[in-house]
């Protein structure tokens, strides 16, 4: 009903977050990552993977509400909300669908961080190596 | 089947940029992740659904089953318009701006 509402959302928050932290790191910590000649991709765009899985997965999902009449481009926008019985409805969809849908996307993220940090350790440990020898 | 078109999208798109990778200047990446995006959030519609009504969910009817795949193909069309339209915006060969300054050029 109203499930991709809730990625959506969190997609909002991750954007904010990653613009935070590249502000942030373009005034601090940027020359301290090309000081220690270390091979480290930065969160912000790490975080940015979370932010582009969120949206488009969202933005198709909205597309598929539109097309069952679930929302329309006229306010209240979310046919639920015309009576409190589907309101009810479209609420429990949020919270179990939709968390789980945020949930598993925010997991499957996790997964990719952690290939990404063994890819980065495999890097540095050759690179070290390599100057070792 | 709109999970299934997904899916099949969110694979053949990731091949292809897989194929140029690092290199990403058609901004492939942009379906690969709109496609894994939504195939992700329509695994956990799907598995609600199987939870709901059990082993019917994989005996969808005719009709649903063709409104689904116009669904999925629909998604997918809309999913090309957004990337072309990235594509153009971000201009990563310059090729947009060469051709509206040699117009101008041309004008003059």
């Amino acid at each position: 009903m109203a499930c991709f509402i809730v990625p959506a959302v969190e997609a909002i928050v991750t954007t904010v977050a990653s613009k935070a932290i590249e502000n942030k790191k373009t005034e601090t910590s940027y020359a301290a990552e090309v000081v220690n000649e270390q091979v480290k991709i930065p969160f912000s765009r790490k975080l940015r993977w979370l932010t582009n899985l969120l949206l488009g997965g969202s933005v198709l999902l909205m597309f598929e509400h539109l097309w069952h009449g679930e929302i329309v481009p006229w306010f209240p926008f979310l046919t639920a909300t015309s009576n409190p019985q589907d309101t009810v409805e479209m609420l429990h969809e949020m919270a179990t669908a939709g968390v789980t849908m945020a949930l598993l996307t925010t997991a499957i993220w996790g997964v990719m961080l952690l290939v990404a940090h063994i890819v980065e350790t495999k890097a540095n440990s050759a690179e070290n190596s390599e100057d070792n020898a | 089947m709109t999970l299934l078109v997904t899916v099949f999208a969110a694979v053949i798109s990731t091949v292809i940029w897989y194929k140029n990778a690092p290199d990403d200047e058609m901004k492939l990446s942009v379906l690969c992740w709109m496609f894994w995006g939504s195939s992700i959030m329509w695994t956990v519609d799907a598995v609600f659904e199987y939870v709901e009504i059990g082993a019917e969910f994989f005996r969808p009817s005719f009709e649903d089953m063709l409104n689904d795949t116009y669904l999925g193909i629909s998604v997918i069309a809309l999913a090309l318009v957004i990337w072309i339209v990235v594509l153009l915006i971000k201009d990563p060969k310059g090729a947009v701006k060469k051709t509206l300054l040699n117009n101008e050029k041309n004008k003059k």
